[in-house]
């Protein structure tokens, strides 16, 4: 399909704009734009064909089953994309004056109680923009938490699971602390030993997924809890799980310090291609004075935010964070209540089912039940028959299902991470695990035709070595390379796709 | 209201399946006492027409531009978006999909998303742009971060004139960076490059911002000039509307351009979610934060578009990597693309034009006397009103006007200013009504 660049004609247009009675004003010339920049130009019907054409070359969880493990694509409510678009909520400028977004103000404070509900903890602020943002902002707290102890030379590193989401390493790293990973036991659990060997006065503190991204609950994350504890340090709990556990147990009541929650996952933003997600961090009170400004505050029947937090570790993002995603968030919990918990119980029968039904074909590293999501391994597959877990993925595409994450995490050889989530039907489930029981036979009868897959996509399998090589990442307009030669030498990626 | 689907009789034959007798027993690895042992305490669950109605009272209560006259800008514009935007962006595909990690079941968003690089890179004269960060402030921490592994210095320099909220994101990211902040004060409402120079001595990058936070046109090629120098990245934050009749900063020598992108194609939706952008020269390529769409083929040399250079990223690289990012903003980048894709050269460069025209209006008719008389304006001037500016507000609001920001949050001597933003929303009409309300306010 053609690039809308490819499209355009010179002198063509879709927009109009008033055309006011002002007089022209001047651009001092050392200022103003010498060459125009090269934008689409289109009539509105071309412009409208273009992205509806896009949009059917792009798969959604409106179009298929998602099982995206640890991204959590669970439906996302049409009512939440009305309520977005009240005027009230998507016309607000957000330097309006206090007693003009009461509304505004009140929906934040609501949803921070909830959130401070279902975590177990005491204070929420909903600044950071995505969870890998929570990340850091979690980070920072604890940065501050321990200067203002006076301990802010001394706590120097942060342990993560070997498991862990590469945000954690990369979050630790970033702001500005020394890593230290831990191994997972032979129950998929954190192995003790190796935990306390690595923890003394220089740990500020541990981030866990709980469960993991093994989908496993961790049998003991009270004593690993009292560990960090008895050391003088916080535990930081990835919310990217949080989708197994709501109303069921509490990630305050496991121990946790500080928390960030996936609003775009467990609360159903929908994720758009990429963003926008959201990453609000609820904390024990200890943390509270380190949080982000503005807090939004109630005092009797007024909202009012309040920057006067001496200690609050800054501003991580612009504003109160992102108010729309808030009000899909908020509404999508309101309409469960305390419902959530079958939420919740939902996605794990809806995992442990899939789990059950695909546990004698694939292989099972842990062999426990799951919760929210489970992680098979291909890696009989690929030994019996050289199909990997990137062809089961591919296969898949041709029976109309998205495919789950793979390759991660990388302790499971070839690993296939699935999570159905809870507003998928039996039927649904039951067709996946019909279609990946069938791609194991196909693998052992025809292994070409898993190999040579998508059969049924816009494209075919994609060159990545070539794409990183070459790095086009730009329409060239007149200089446009030509890269239609042989595809490039080289192993294929083997990069985890998902989570 | 919930939106599950299994039927009692689902759950029983798969509770069967497992080999478990309640879904209780399936959380049987969570230790007893973790386990919450009465309901959540929130408010009870409502149908899909009660929600419609708690959350249309909610919104009742907010004052909306579409409610008032409102001449607040300070970083979030009340541009015009059209329909056609709200239509794409409706489209469940592209809503409702994930990071595009399966490039065969997401070349739709992938080749959108390898558009809007290209329009940003247009737009800011740059070589290469990420697929989105989360909004115009932290793309400035983000640039700094990229200075400071390009050149290996822990200084950066911020313009005063940059937008406070800016400021505070740079400052609250820079101790887990290792960074050191120095602000350069502005100079009649812009930057000085002499004093700019100075400062940028062994800095990793220095940030300023045109039209700068006043709505000033700051001079822009001497600032980055200024740097080059000094052998710092120079930084642009910039306005996309402002570059259909201002400069590109690739044009004048920027190494890297960054900004806001909510006035292009986004709702003002109390701050979010947006866009901010982030364009560097090719130099830059391999340290560039999150998410970048390239080119290849498929097994047939037929085109395609996948996520690239991946080997920066958390995901492959874990502590390595040259941001944590993840989660972007793709939907709202895509919105800025189909809004600039029916904007246009031309149009971008008559809202521009129309922007600054009223610009111009607006002042004259005010009457009132501008705080940097000497300066040029884009879309936003500083006014002196003669009285606290949130007085003058309250007096304003109550007349169904909100004449602007208040300068004196951020800035020290100017407690009676105001920041007036005029975008192609307001008519000549709606400017004299300005001017009526200010009036009766300072004569009351």
């Amino acid at each position: 399909m053609k690039l809308i660049f490819e499209k355009s004609q010179p002198g063509r247009r879709a927009s109009s704009i008033p055309a006011y009675d002002v007089p022209k004003a001047d651009v001092p010339e050392a200022l103003r734009r010498e060459r125009a920049p090269r934008l689409p130009e289109l009539s509105e019907p071309e412009v409208v064909r273009h992205f509806t054409a896009l949009a059917d070359r792009t798969f959604g969880v409106d179009t298929g089953f998602y099982p995206l493990g640890s991204c959590t694509m669970k439906h996302n409510p049409r009512v939440n994309e009305r309520v977005v678009m009240l005027p009230g909520f998507r016309d607000l400028h957000p330097h309006q004056e206090e007693e003009g977004s009461q509304g505004t103000l009140e929906l934040m404070w609501r949803l921070q109680e909830i959130l401070a509900e279902v975590a177990g903890l005491d204070a929420v602020s909903l600044q950071p923009a995505a969870g890998s943002q929570g990340e850091l902002t979690g980070l920072m707290l604890m940065r501050a938490y321990f200067a203002d102890r006076g301990e802010g030379e001394q706590r120097t590193t942060v342990i993560t699971a070997d498991t862990a989401h590469g945000t954690n390493p990369a979050s630790v790293t970033m702001s500005g602390y020394q890593l230290k990973k831990v191994e997972t036991d032979e129950r998929g659990n954190l192995d003790l030993d190796d935990l306390r060997a690595k923890v003394d006065e220089s740990t500020a503190g541990l981030m866990l997924t709980n469960p993991s991204t093994l989908g496993l609950f961790d049998e003991h994350i009270e004593e690993v809890a009292e560990i960090f504890h008895d050391a003088g340090a916080l535990l930081y709990y990835d919310g990217a799980n949080l989708n197994a556990v709501c109303g069921i147990s509490r990630p305050g009541d496991m121990g946790f310090d500080i928390i960030h929650y996936n609003l775009h996952k467990t609360f159903s933003q929908p994720h758009g291609g990429g963003g926008p997600g959201g990453g609000p961090v609820a904390v024990r009170d200890t943390l509270e004075p380190f949080l982000p400004v503005p807090a939004v505050v109630r005092e009797g029947d007024v909202l009012r935010l309040d920057y006067d937090r001496p200690k609050s570790i800054g501003k991580v993002r612009g504003f109160c964070g992102p108010f729309g995603v808030f009000v899909r968030s908020y509404a999508f919990i309101r309409a469960y209540g305390p419902g959530l918990r079958a939420m919740s119980e939902v996605a794990v029968l809806n995992a442990n089912y899939m789990l059950a039904r695909l546990r004698d074909v694939y292989e099972l590293p842990f062999d426990r039940l799951c919760m929210h999501e489970f992680v098979l391994s291909g890696r009989q597959l690929k030994r019996e028959h050289g199909v990997s877990a990137l062809d089961v993925a591919k296969r898949l595409m041709d029976y109309g299902f998205h495919p789950p994450t793979i390759y991660f995490p990388l302790i499971v050889p070839e690993a296939l991470m699935i999570e159905p989530t809870e507003t998928e039907p039996k039927e649904t489930l039951d067709a996946f695990v019909e279609a990946m029981r069938s791609i194991a036979r196909e693998a052992a009868k025809d292994p070409a035709l898993v190999k040579d897959s998508p059969h049924s996509r816009p494209v075919r399998r994609l060159d990545e070595v070539k794409a990183a090589k070459r790095a086009i990442v730009k329409f060239g307009f007149e200089e446009h390379p030509d890269l239609s030669g042989r595809p490039a030498e080289g192993e294929a990626l083997e990069a985890q796709k998902g989570a | 209201m919930t939106y599950l689907a299994l039927t009692d009789a689902d759950r029983e034959a798969m509770l069967e399946a497992i080999g478990v007798s309640s879904v209780d027993e399936l959380f049987r690895d969570i230790p007893k006492s973790l386990r919450l042992d009465r309901p959540l305490d929130l408010e009870p669950a409502l149908s899909e027409q009660e929600l419609v109605e708690h959350l249309s009272a909610l919104a009742a209560k907010n004052v909306s531009v579409s409610r008032e006259l409102s001449f607040l800008g300070a970083g979030m514009y009340d541009h015009y978006v059209p329909a056609l935007v709200d239509a794409m962006l409706a489209r469940g595909e592209f809503l409702t999909a994930y990071t595009p990690y399966q490039p065969e079941m997401s070349q739709g968003v992938l080749q959108g998303i390898f558009e809007y690089q290209t329009v940003i890179c247009e737009l800011t004269g740059m070589d290469v742009s990420n697929a989105s960060g989360y909004d115009g402030t932290t793309v400035a921490a983000d640039a700094c971060y990229v200075a400071k592994h390009v050149t290996g210095r822990t200084k950066v320099v911020l313009a005063e004139t940059l937008n406070p909220q800016t400021r505070q994101v740079v400052k609250t990211y820079a101790p887990g960076f290792g960074l050191e902040v120095v602000e350069v004060p502005h100079r009649d409402g812009v930057t000085d490059p002499d004093e700019f120079r100075q400062a940028a001595a062994d800095a990793a990058c220095v940030i300023f911002q045109q039209p700068n936070f006043f709505g000033c046109l700051e001079p822009a090629p001497e600032l980055a000039a200024a740097a080059n120098d000094a052998e710092a990245l120079a930084v642009a934050h910039v306005d996309p509307l402002s570059l259909g009749v201002l400069e590109a900063p690739g044009a004048y020598g920027c190494a890297i351009a960054i900004g806001e992108g909510q006035g292009a194609g986004n709702y003002l939706s109390y701050g979010g979610p947006h866009y901010g952008f982030l364009a560097a020269r090719q130099d830059f390529i391999r340290r560039m934060p999150g998410r970048i769409i390239g080119e290849t083929t498929d097994l047939d040399g037929e085109r395609g578009f996948v996520l690239t250079l991946q080997t920066r990223e958390q995901h492959i690289r874990r502590e390595k990597a040259t941001h944590n990012m993840t989660t972007n903003q793709t939907l709202l980048a895509l919105a800025g693309l189909i809004y600039l894709s029916w904007l246009g050269p031309q149009g971008l460069r008559e809202v521009g034009e129309t922007c600054m025209g009223l610009g111009a209006y607006a002042k004259e008719q005010l009457g009132l006397q501008p705080v940097f008389p000497e300066q040029t304006t884009f879309k936003e001037f500083a006014i002196r009103v003669g009285q606290n500016g949130p007085d003058v507000i309250r007096a304003a609001r109550e007349r169904g006007v909100h004449p602007g920001y208040a300068l004196g949050r951020d800035y020290e001597g100017l407690d009676d200013a105001l920041l007036v933003c005029v975008t192609e929303k307001r008519s000549p009409a709606d400017i004299d009504r300005l001017a009526a309300v200010l009036e009766e306010v300072a004569a009351a």
